[in-house]
């Protein structure tokens, strides 16, 4: 297949993450585009290390694991990422009972 | 008969129709739901490009733990409600326009790129094959996959110090 | 050090000491010691003067630097003094006259007290020092410093007795009015700097090859209106009869030794320029009789002894133009030292009178002074005749070299000039005689007290009454005694002698002949008018308009002095608070106004940091990709 589509398919997904980022107000959901963001760009990793492989497939069997392999790392980052992220949301729903981050202005003072 | 094209597109618009759906939907629960439909989209899409393993662990780690965790998240705060205040429309115009801006920027910037001619791999080659991977995991990228695992015990033990009960809160 | 030319540096340099003894320890010192330093460092000084006039060497200038005073890219103005006849000459006049006016001082000024006294003898110290800075420095940029000085002075003396509102407001005239003028002669230095680059009046003959007609025309009209506010000229006259506020020894001094002969002297030491400015020195010459005219008629018809005397010097100020118009800066400079004399004289002789009758000023309750006050009678009358211009007084030396002048240039010239001069006899004599002769018209209390001066103030008046008599024989003209008109002579180093006298001697003794017999007459006739006192009430409109100066004061504080009050006032009451704060103000309000807008965009509302965010990197991209390509 070729690599524009995967490009285009991954910055269709990447956007429609965003823009849930900037509409929504739950901060679950707002957690939930993010990691669609991620997996987008896992999606374009993959699809670039195959690229990758076929192109100097000639010189070398295993070109274009590092890819993948970053996408892995990627995924262990994200868990972690999640245990903590949503532990703060839980704190944070105990705290003001809500996780709408309309209320998480405390950056202005 | 060349059947990977057709299933491209279709894995490709279940992934976006499910992803859309995700950022619409009212109810966190459904949102979950959706998301977990679009990484299995995005699942299929790795076994497309023989990448067995990584489609294997998307499923394992984000579609089953991940996704649980939240829609676990979810239950115990008793959010399953269309319940989220909405914002402001004009805010959400604004965000819709500044995300479709981003996309029409990064599409034109890249639709003239000198990749248009690159093709991926698609069904065959074996670097996706756990045995590749697996050999490179634990000989040139060793030491980052242990620090990973030190990530997870740092997670965890913050994940645990944030998410108990204050102990000061409670005798006070 | 104490030889030629070196001693020329003791000659500011002494009143500059006792100016600063004097007003440092004006609290300290007793009124013995104040009068001794103020006096004596101007003895001194007048013998340092002396020195340099004998010894000066015939030929060129001698130049004394004493170091640069500016120094910018290619222009060099050093500080230096400039020696030769004229300078020197007027050294003798400011320091002898001004110290005969220190020694009167001492003594009229007696009722001070200690401070105030002190105070006065270091401005006229100060006053003497700015004029000799002006005498002797060797460019316009020194000249300047002195001529700000004696504005200074002026101001500062005239408002002596700052109690008075009145006088401080003629202080404030003086002043105003002189800086119309210093402002004309500082454009008038730039011109001449951005035209040649030099100030020094030793290169002036250089100079006046590289300046083009109109540039030569322009300066030289742009130092004469500096000069009309010195000297007393059309239109910046009105401030010195105002001047006599002051202390009567201080009117003496500025209308003597320094101050308004200060513009005579800038021009004559330009004379160069001027004489190749032949359209500035018609309009000088106008000017010039028209003040002298002017001054002359108001003098008429005023009643305060000083003011009658300020008028007069304005009118002798325009004869001194009037000969630099014509051509004749030697006798405008001869004039000046006659006229410093006598007008000294009687300056001083009405302190006397006005001292004697405890500071009475109006003519109109005086009379018949003569056997109380006989030293000061006599020596006024000796005043009087050497400016009404009968020989042999010097006078009348003066006043005809000044008259032949105005005949040569053109003889409507010489027929107003002769006029002015008729009618300073007259109102000279007008006063004198209703001072002096006649009755008693004061109080009888004034009576008792009527008394001569001591005589540190009738001492300088019989040695200025000696000079008035023969000051003018330096200055003889050929016609009488071969080998005259010396002075003509020794200034010829710095005023070439302008040959072409063509005019025969005859002409020449009529014109004497006849003004002398027109002014001996006029002074019969004041004799017959004023021999008794009579009341001269008198309605005639033209008798008014001269009783109020031609309502010239009326004029200047109409056109111009209420305008720039309601232009003040204006500035204040709506420029000020509207415009200028309004802008001030404005700045502070649009900046609060737009931080307040801008203020909005910090909502602490993490979406819309994000969203911001996104917009700065399609920004970023947009520029990244499609601007730069």
């Amino acid at each position: 297949m070729p690599i524009n589509y995967y490009l285009f398919l991954s910055l269709a997904l990447f956007t429609i993450g965003m823009v849930g980022v900037l509409t929504r107000r739950n901060a679950i959901i707002i957690f939930m585009c993010i990691e669609l963001m991620l997996n987008a760009v896992n999606l374009l990793l993959v699809a670039f290390s195959k690229m990758h492989h076929l192109k100097n497939l000639a010189l070398n069997a295993s070109v274009g694991t590092d890819g993948q392999l970053f996408v892995f790392f990627i995924m262990v980052v994200a868990a972690a990422e999640v245990s903590v992220g949503l532990a703060i949301i839980v704190m944070m729903y105990r705290n003001i009972h809500s996780v709408d981050i309309q209320f998480l202005n405390r950056l202005k003072h | 008969m060349n059947v990977t094209p057709y299933i491209f597109w279709f894995l490709s618009v279940w992934a976006l129709f499910s992803a859309l759906m995700m950022v619409t939907s009212r109810n966190p629960v459904y949102s979950v739901l959706w998301l977990i439909s679009t990484f299995f989209a995005i699942s299929g899409h790795y076994i497309l490009l023989n990448a067995q393993f990584l489609a294997v662990v998307n499923i394992i780690v984000y579609a089953g733990a991940i996704m649980v965790l939240f829609l676990f998240v979810i239950m115990l705060m008793n959010l399953n409600k269309e319940t989220e205040p909405q914002k402001n429309r004009w805010l959400k115009l604004v965000g819709a326009l500044a995300g479709g801006c981003l996309l029409l920027v990064l599409v034109a910037a890249l639709k003239d790129a000198e990749l248009k001619s690159q093709q991926a791999m698609v069904g065959a080659g074996s670097i996706g094959l756990i045995k590749v991977l697996g050999k490179e995991l634990f000989t040139r990228y060793v030491v980052p996959f242990e620090i990973s695992s030190l990530l997870f015990l740092s997670a965890m033990v913050g994940a645990a110090v944030i998410g108990k009960k204050e102990i000061t809160h409670q005798n006070s | 050090m104490f030889s030629f030319p070196n001693i020329a540096y003791f000659i500011p340099l002494l009143p500059l000491l006792g100016f600063l003894v004097n007003g440092l320890g004006r609290k300290h010192l007793s009124k013995g010691a104040i009068a001794w330093i103020g006096s004596g460092v101007l003895a001194l000084a007048f013998a340092a003067s002396l020195v340099v006039f004998l010894n000066l060497p015939s030929g060129g200038p001698t130049l004394l630097n004493a170091f640069d005073f500016i120094r910018i890219g290619e222009l060099r103005i050093p500080f230096a003094f400039q020696l030769d006849a004229l300078s020197s000459l007027f050294l003798l006049i400011i320091t002898g006259i001004g110290f005969l006016i220190h020694v009167y001082s001492s003594a009229y000024m007696h009722e001070e007290s200690a401070e105030h006294y002190g105070r006065y003898f270091a401005y006229l110290n100060l006053f003497i020092f700015s004029m000799l800075l002006l005498v002797m420095g060797a460019n316009y940029v020194i000249m300047f410093i002195g001529w700000e000085g004696v504005g200074l002075c002026s101001y500062l003396l005239i408002g002596y007795w700052f109690r008075k509102p009145a006088y401080t407001q003629a202080a404030n005239k003086a002043f105003v009015m002189n800086r119309v003028g210093d402002l004309a002669f500082l454009i008038a230095i730039f011109w001449l700097i951005a035209r040649t680059g030099s100030v020094n009046f030793v290169d002036l003959p250089a100079a006046l090859s590289s300046l083009s007609s109109s540039d030569i025309t322009w300066i030289t009209m742009l130092l004469f209106v500096g000069a009309t506010g010195k000297s007393a000229q059309i239109p910046l006259y009105t401030w010195l009869p105002d001047a006599m506020a002051g202390p009567t020894p201080v009117s003496a001094l500025i209308h003597a030794a320094t101050m308004v002969t200060a513009g005579i002297y800038m021009i004559a030491r330009s004379n160069l320029l001027y004489t190749a400015a032949p359209l500035t020195l018609n309009v000088i010459a106008v000017i010039g009789i028209a003040t002298a005219l002017l001054a002359a008629s108001i003098a008429i018809r005023q009643n305060d002894i000083k003011k009658v005397l300020a008028y007069s010097t304005v009118s002798q100020l325009g004869f001194m133009f009037l000969a630099i118009g014509a051509g004749a800066y030697g006798a405008a400079v001869f004039h000046v030292m006659t006229h410093a004399f006598f007008k000294a004289l009687l300056f001083l002789g009405s302190g006397s009178v006005i001292h004697a009758m405890s500071g009475e000023q109006d003519i109109r309750r005086m009379g018949g002074l003569k056997k109380v006050l006989p030293i000061t009678y006599f020596t006024f009358l000796i005043g009087c005749i050497a400016i009404a211009g009968i020989p042999p007084f010097s006078g009348f030396f003066s006043k005809d070299a000044i008259l032949l002048s105005a005949f040569l240039k053109s003889p409507i010239l010489y027929g107003v000039a002769l006029f002015t001069a008729l009618l300073t006899a007259f109102y000279m004599f007008r006063m004198f005689f209703l001072t002096f002769g006649g009755t008693f018209r004061g109080t009888d209390e004034q009576k008792h007290h009527l008394h001569e001066s001591p005589l540190a103030m009738t001492l300088p008046l019989m040695v200025l009454a000696v000079l008035s008599v023969i000051g003018g024989w330096v200055g003889i003209p050929e016609l009488f005694l071969h080998g005259g008109e010396r002075l003509i002579e020794f200034l010829s180093p710095v005023i070439p002698v302008v040959e072409g006298h063509a005019i025969s001697h005859s002409t020449e003794y009529l014109l004497m002949g006849l003004s002398t017999g027109l002014v001996l007459s006029v002074i019969f006739f004041a004799w017959t008018r004023y021999r008794q006192y009579r009341s001269e009430e008198s309605s005639a409109p033209f008798a008014r308009l001269l009783e109020n100066k031609w309502y010239v004061d009326e004029l200047y504080q109409t056109a111009i002095v209420q305008p720039l009050h309601r232009f003040g006032g204006w500035l204040r009451s709506f420029f000020e608070p509207k415009i200028v704060d309004g802008l001030i103000q404005g700045v502070g309000r649009s900046i609060r106004y737009i931080s307040q807008q801008i203020r909005l965009l910090q909502s602490g509302q993490t979406g819309n940091y994000a969203l911001w965010m996104v917009i700065s990197i399609v920004v970023i991209l947009s520029i990244q990709f499609f601007v730069r390509k």
